[in-house]
């Protein structure tokens, strides 16, 4: 348990078993040894989905800082489904301990300070809303000014649906605000992990200088299901799976999770070398 | 195709124009019952669109004789020289680019084509565009760029095309590029929802200094048969997905999305395409020469203001 706990509120209490199953191998799991092996299972190294908390704490130094989370959703539409989405809010908010489904945090990745933007799938299918939209586009501006690398490990099903346009249009800002670093040389590196869908995967998540992927992370603009009834035949096996995409060209590596921090410690130290020594190739 | 709620006005409205023909034929004694008629008719589109809920406009901004991005171009611009291919691939002609003149300014012109015919709506897949699509957009706007010269999109289709080609091809990449370029592009640009503008597919094409909506389009972060087969697991409850989404002009107008409503002609565009090209041409007007007065820094700073501040939330 790291020193976040005290940003993040206490989870729901929920009698979790301290068993599970791998939906992979079907292995029996001890929990405990799951999460002290970053949620990989051991045996057939399937990737199980991680909390933001998780992903912060297995990435950056023990003093990391939680950013922008005055920032808070709002229902402008007032969007009734099934259930208000005030309601989902609540229960999203009650159930993961978190506020949105993007955490943003500032802190060392061993000894690069970095920004991170970390979302989360148990937050609404970790969809993108105004407050994703706002707070990512904070940690571009925030970058930009301190000229600090952006990393964004992203997860999501898509658009927040009951934010109608509203959610459309953070596909828009949130692109802009890459824009802040690529002007000011800035690194901006993504990591996709299962899903990254739809219109997140449309906008900051392909925008990547360097885009990294976890072993065969579910990675497209539009879903399996709605392909597979528009064109009306069966989808090839490993169709868009991260490895099938390394395959086409969309991606540049494909990183275990184990691998995931040296991988964007080694990256980071080349990309940021010249600037932080004030110097130039030429 | 004739919509449901407009059968009675179209059977009046060609009442009505049958009478006008009789009329200028010389049949001057015509001419009190022709008044009576055009009023009656008048009266009868004013409670038909009053009422009009957004169901029905999602079917209006769909209807097969609605006028699509080429015959805006045909009747608006002189000298379109169209351009095709991403250089990579090949061309989707789900997109339609290039030069013309906007009265006496040359301007480069963007936009999805659905098509007409049975066999143009196959060959342009519907307005459903390939990444390569997105590619010829955001090489004709780096053009016109290159070139000073104000860019001008007409957005009108049902999204981006789920298929295999388009996801290994990078259907994600290509969006978000064009979200990019469209976002810092350093000449003035305006663009316009004729018909639907269907989610991420739309929006690659929608970021502008303005954004302009026809006062039947639709316009959408989902379709409502989605939204309805999601949220609701029901594919019937298009209508109640249609109202919670706020997919009219008058919403985003609302919503500070769009700049400007563009008003249709009675009985919406499709009835008048002539008029509504010309009320368009009026707008289009306005808003680049609002544009042309500023500089370079000014309109990428408008614009990036515009979308940075995009969003509804709660700041403590
Ligand atoms: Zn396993």
């Amino acid at each position: 348990m790291g020193i976040l706990d005290r940003f993040f509120k206490k989870k729901k209490e929920e009698k979790e078993s301290l068993w599970t199953k791998c939906p992979e191998c079907k292995t029996i799991l001890y929990m405990p040894e799951l999460s002290a092996n970053l949620k990989v299972c051991p045996k057939c190294n399937y990737h199980f989905p991680m909390s933001a908390k998780e992903r912060v704490e297995s990435l950056l130094d023990e003093n990391a800082q939680l950013l922008f989370e005055n920032i808070l959703p709002k229902d402008p539409l007032r969007f009734k489904d099934t259930k208000p989405y005030k309601d989902r809010l609540k229960q999203a908010q009650e159930d993961t301990g978190l506020s949105e489904a993007l955490v943003v945090v500032r802190g060392n990745l061993k000894d690069i300070h970095v920004v991170l933007a970390v979302m989360d799938f148990n937050f609404i299918g970790g969809s993108m809303g105004s407050v994703v939209g706002e707070r990512f586009y904070r940690a571009c501006k925030l970058c930009a000014n301190e000229e600090l690398p952006l990393i964004s490990v992203i997860t999501s099903g898509g658009a927040r649906m009951q934010e109608g346009i509203l959610s459309l249009m953070q596909m828009a800002k949130t692109s802009i605000g890459v824009g802040f670093l690529r002007e000011k040389g800035v690194p901006y590196i993504t990591v996709l992990t299962d899903p990254t869908m739809g219109g997140v995967s449309a906008s900051f998540a392909f925008l990547g200088d360097v885009i990294m992927a976890e072993p065969k992370s579910l990675i497209g603009f539009a879903g399996p299901r709605v392909i597979e009834q528009t064109i009306k035949q069966q989808l090839p096996e490993g169709f868009q799976r991260a490895e099938f995409l390394l395959e086409k060209g969309m991606i540049d590596i494909v990183v275990h999770r184990k691998e995931l921090k040296d991988t964007l410690y080694k990256l980071l130290s080349m990309a940021t070398y010249w600037k932080r020594f004030n110097l130039t190739a030429l | 195709m004739v919509l449901e709620f407009e059968k009675d006005y179209l059977e009046l409205y060609q009442k009505v124009d049958q009478l006008k023909r009789i009329y200028k034929l010389g049949n001057k004694e015509k001419e009190e019952e022709l008044r009576k008629l055009q009023r009656e008719l008048r009266k009868k589109a004013k409670e038909l669109y009053r009422k009009l809920d957004p169901w029905d406009r999602v079917l209006l901004a769909r209807h097969s004789q609605r006028p699509h991005t080429l015959d805006y171009i045909n009747m608006i611009f002189r000298n379109f020289i169209e351009l095709h291919g991403d250089r990579c691939f090949g061309d989707d002609r789900s997109i339609v680019a290039g030069f013309a003149y906007f009265e006496s300014m040359p301007v480069a012109v963007i936009g999805h084509e659905k098509g007409k015919s049975t066999k143009e709506k196959m060959e342009r897949n519907f307005g459903m565009p390939h990444p390569e699509g997105y590619r010829k957009a955001i090489r004709v706007a780096k053009l016109a760029e290159k070139y000073h010269m104000p860019v001008i999109t007409f957005v009108d289709t049902p999204g981006a095309y789920p298929g295999i080609g388009a996801e290994e091809r990078g259907q994600s990449e290509a969006i978000a590029e064009s979200l990019y370029t469209f976002g810092y592009l350093k000449v003035p640009s305006v663009a316009v929802v004729i018909g639907e503008g269907g989610s991420g597919g739309a929006l690659a094409l929608a970021v502008a200094n303005r954004v302009l909506m026809f006062e039947n389009a639709i316009y959408s972060v989902i379709s409502p048969e989605g939204c309805a087969a999601i949220l609701w697991k029901d594919q019937s409850k298009v209508k109640e997905a249609s109202l919670a989404l706020k997919l009219t002009a008058q919403d985003l107008l609302r919503l500070g999305v769009i700049d400007y409503i563009v008003p249709e002609p009675l009985g919406a565009s499709h009835i008048d395409p002539v008029r509504s090209a010309r009320v368009l041409k009026y707008f289009l007007r306005k808003c680049i020469k609002q544009l042309l007065s500023k500089n370079t820094e000014e309109i990428l700073r408008e614009r990036i203001e515009k979308f940075g501040s995009m969003g509804v939330f709660l700041e403590q």
